[in-house]
């Protein structure tokens, strides 16, 4: 337990030393915010609002962009195989990954909803609750989908490509750049299965349409998410290796078909029923309606 | 070898098709300083790593502090300090932090403070690990590999891509733990180094040992020639040097002649004598006593280093 929280503490540290860390976890995040609260919302606070769910979720799923990078680059350069012979064990280095990326991840978030209060006077931010343990999901789930890059991936350049490959589809099937509702149907149905996709809608809907902890969507989107979170991490620990020559264990592969259960499910539900696609639409439609932004009344889910 | 505090038996290590390790065996005494030399690629690193719980042996049985490296392997990591080959630390990682760091892990802990004093690394406590020097690096590898006061150390070509000053820097390092009766299992292959550090030497070629003992037993049970190196200011040929009283051989390496004796005293006074008679003179004299080198040699026909 010690070493995981002297572990945590160093990551952290070693973090807020690295250039690369401020730009993906602090320039990119405000640049969107910016990007969406000043030119899409036009700066108008019921717009900001709309658009606060969708930038924190990129936020938040940015995470697996620089954990994947920093433990490959800890195993590349032998830095792992240092810590291999004390005894410090896998589990304290990926758990103190997710932790001190969780720590690091906050006040980002944080500083996002203080400028849509303070520089574009939203003055309400829908139910905190929700929203922030789907931060908390979102950050620790996408942090865990890094530490499987990070082990699937041998080197620095391998990372990047992947990550690339997972960040495409999760920027622009989700919702998160591209509003659900204006893609197109086929393009759509794809998104259905993205855990990113249930993130950003019901982020969305918690701080713009106040989605209570119990509502329906907010509960299965929840429990997607921590069985992903979960399954996520416990591969990313069958899948950890300390040395770059070693080999991944062929049971682990079958494992990484596994952790797409969830959404799998999720998405041949949402696809019959198309429920998300819906609010999405009636979501995007309020922004532009003269009325308050408030749920209808019907929406109890 | 019983009560060994590191025994190897029969080890075997392979890596795919590849076996790095064929049946390694050696016991290892407390207190002792044991070298593995050989070339790179013998099969050294594989079998400390085994011994430091890095990898899984495929065959054979090791025990380190009674323990096995596998099996135990949480509670052997206490006992044991490594200094690695090829490994590193985060760049932006301080000196200070960096033992702090590393000696939290443990139960039994050393004082970083003093550790840093003794490896004069005082100065450097809150220098950047990418920062320091190829010999700093290094020293502070050795440094860490002491926090949790070990059992066994392990270390690693410890002086390998060092330059010479340096190289003498750490051996000193070395020197004094041997006096403090320190258990170092350590891989070279250098031979000065392991002249110069350690009780007892395997000697390790292609995955098996080759030759094991004291530096000074291994030279003595060698052919155990000394060599002679002499310049000439006329030629001479090999015939006549090789004919000299105690020479068993002697050819010509670039102008210098190398004479290898069993009687070296002899050897050089009958050298004298014919040369007064030949009217010929000796430029330079050089006597080197028997080294590892030559044993490594005598034993594979190929040189540790090419």
């Amino acid at each position: 337990m010690t070493n995981f929280a002297t572990l945590t503490r160093m990551r952290i540290q070693l973090t807020l030393r690295n250039k690369m860390f401020l730009f993906f976890s602090v320039i990119m995040p405000f640049g969107f915010f910016f990007l969406y609260a000043g030119i899409f919302a036009k700066g108008v606070p019921r717009g900001v609002r709309y658009f606060l769910g969708p930038v924190i979720a990129l936020t938040v799923m940015g995470s697996f962009w620089g954990l994947s990078a920093a433990l490959v680059m800890f195993r590349e350069q032998g830095i792992l195989r240092r810590f291999h012979v004390t005894p410090v064990t896998s589990s304290d280095m990926l758990a103190s990954s997710i932790v001190a990326n969780f720590v690091l991840t906050m006040p980002t978030v944080i500083v996002e909803i203080l400028f849509a209060r303070f520089v574009f006077h939203v003055t309400s931010f829908g139910n905190l609750f929700s929203a922030f343990l789907l931060i908390a999901l979102g950050a620790m789930s996408f942090a865990s989908l890094g530490l499987v890059v990070a082990s699937v991936t041998n080197t620095m350049q391998e990372t990047q490509v992947i990550n690339q490959l997972i960040w495409l589809p999760l920027i622009f099937l989700s919702g998160a750049t591209v509003p659900l509702a204006s893609l197109p149907q086929v393009v759509r149905r794809v998104g259905l299965f993205l855990p990113a996709t249930y993130l950003v809608t019901e982020l969305q809907d918690a701080i713009y349409w106040s989605a209570a902890p119990w509502s329906r969507d907010f509960l299965i989107a929840v429990a997607a998410l921590v069985v992903w979170a979960v399954l996520t991490f416990f591969l990313s620990a069958q899948l950890f290796r300390w040395e770059p020559e070693s080999k991944i264990p062929g049971r682990a592969k079958l494992l990484v078909a596994a952790t797409a259960i969830p959404f799998l499910l999720l998405g041949i539900l949402e696809n019959s029923s198309s429920h998300t696609i819906s609010k999405a639409k009636a979501m995007a439609e309020s922004v532009d309606a003269p009325s308050e932004p408030d749920a209808p009344s019907g929406n109890a889910h | 070898m019983a009560n060994s505090i590191l025994q190897v038996e029969n080890l075997v290590k392979r890596y795919g098709d590849v076996e790095a390790v064929r049946g390694v065996s050696f016991a290892v005494e407390e207190g002792e300083v044991f070298g593995l030399l050989g070339p790179n690629g013998a099969g050294k690193t594989s079998t400390v790593e085994v011994l430091e719980g890095l990898r899984t042996p495929d065959g054979g049985r090791v025990s380190v502090c009674g323990l096995d490296p596998q099996r135990d392997s949480a509670a052997l990591k206490h006992e044991i300090g490594a200094a690695l080959q090829s490994t590193s630390l985060p760049d932006k990682l301080r000196v200070m932090e960096a033992l702090r760091l590393f000696a939290s892990f443990y139960k039994r802990r050393r004082n970083p403070e003093e550790l840093l004093k003794r490896f004069g690394l005082e100065e450097k406590r809150d220098t950047f690990y990418n920062q320091l020097s190829g010999g700093q690096k290094q020293r502070l590898a050795l440094a860490m590999a002491l926090v949790n006061d070990p059992k066994v150390l392990f270390f690693d070509e410890p002086t390998a891509g060092l330059d010479p000053q340096v190289r003498r820097e750490i051996y000193d390092i070395i020197e004094e733990l041997k006096r403090e009766k320190k258990t170092i299992v350590m891989t070279t292959h250098y031979i000065e180094e392991a002249e110069r550090l350690c009780d007892r030497v395997a000697i390790v070629d292609h995955g098996k040992v080759i030759a094991l003992g004291t530096p000074r037993d291994l030279k003595a049970h060698s052919g155990g020639t000394t060599r002679i190196e002499v310049r000439l200011s006329k030629p001479e040929s090999n015939g006549t040097l090789k004919s000299l009283e105690g020479a068993t051989d002697a050819r010509e390496v670039g102008g210098t002649y190398v004479i290898h004796s069993k009687r070296p005293p002899q050897t050089i006074v009958s050298l004298v004598k014919h040369l007064e008679a030949q009217d010929n003179e000796l430029v330079s004299l050089e006597i080197a006593s028997p080294s590892l080198e030559d044993v490594f040699i005598e034993m594979t026909g190929r040189r540790l280093r090419d």
